[in-house]
């Protein structure tokens, strides 16, 4: 019963800052889009201070929320360098990436995000099995 | 107004990915484990996430302008295309080896130091490699 609980809470906290965002500024909370935004594009005051808050408000994790599940012993720096590489080149060739095509795309019923969000899993899933054999 | 709203939404996003321990890559591996030890949690995140956000895009729909903007800054696209395709599958392969999607990845700055050095330069290097290749192309 609980098991379900905290994810299902996060996940509609995840949805009210899409709500305010979206119907406040009119805009997309995905992720990867606000970063390149803030990194990359002229106006960057909203992007940046977006990031900063994520930042802030995901720092309470193990703080102010209890954290229940250990994390991964620190891996390998060539592992991170390669996945973030990844991420970041292709949910920017991509347009989206679990908040922009898995929330905000799919709560729109977009069919380019639906798709995007099938395949992103199925390769993620398929990368954790092959890892499993490694 | 304007920045107080972007802190405000960062902020409740951010605080949703740690009340649904998102933040933590081992809850996300678990996850994505469907064939191992698999951890459903993160439907649960998904469902969470969607019912509020179609709430949201049926008031969208309603207004004539945002509340605090002057228009709507709202994807178009409709076309399927490789793009969309290969953008991804390189995502999920990225996702799917060390657990961090962009959102988790960037809260790890403040969690989890140690990889987000790599992981958060590597993401920032990915994006603007896509940025300045589009440049160039066009």
């Amino acid at each position: 019963m609980e098991l379900f609980i905290s994810p299902l809470l996060g996940g509609a906290l995840i949805g009210l800052a899409t709500l305010i965002y979206l119907l406040c500024l009119g805009r997309v909370t995905g992720v990867s889009g606000i970063l390149s935004n803030a990194l990359f594009k002229s106006d960057r005051l909203a992007p940046a201070l977006f990031i900063i808050g994520l930042i802030v408000g995901g720092a309470s994790y193990g703080s102010l929320v209890e954290q229940t599940v250990a994390f991964p012993e620190t891996r390998s720096p060539i592992l991170l360098i390669i996945s973030g590489l990844l991420v970041g080149y292709g949910t920017r060739l991509g347009g989206g990436c679990t908040s922009g095509h898995g929330v905000c795309g799919i709560s729109r019923l977009s069919g380019r995000s639906i798709i995007a969000t099938v395949t992103f899993m199925a390769t993620a899933i398929l990368t954790v099995f092959i890892s499993s054999f490694i | 107004m304007f920045a107080l709203i972007s802190l405000t939404s960062g902020l409740i996003f951010g605080l949703g990915l740690a009340v649904s321990e998102m933040a933590n890559p081992t809850v996300v591996l678990g996850f994505l484990n469907i064939f191992g030890e698999w951890n459903p949690s993160l439907i649960f995140v998904m469902v969470g996430a969607i019912s509020v956000g179609l709430c949201a895009y049926r008031v969208q729909k309603r207004l004539a302008k945002p509340l605090f903007f002057n228009d709507w800054s709202i994807p178009k696209l409709k076309q399927i295309d490789s793009k969309l395709i290969l953008g991804a599958s390189l995502f999920g392969i990225g996702w799917g080896l060390s657990g961090y999607c962009p959102g988790p990845g960037l809260t790890a700055i403040a969690n989890n130091s140690a990889e987000a050095i790599y992981f958060v330069s590597a993401l920032i290097a990915g994006s603007a490699l896509h940025f300045v290749q589009t440049k160039v192309t066009n």
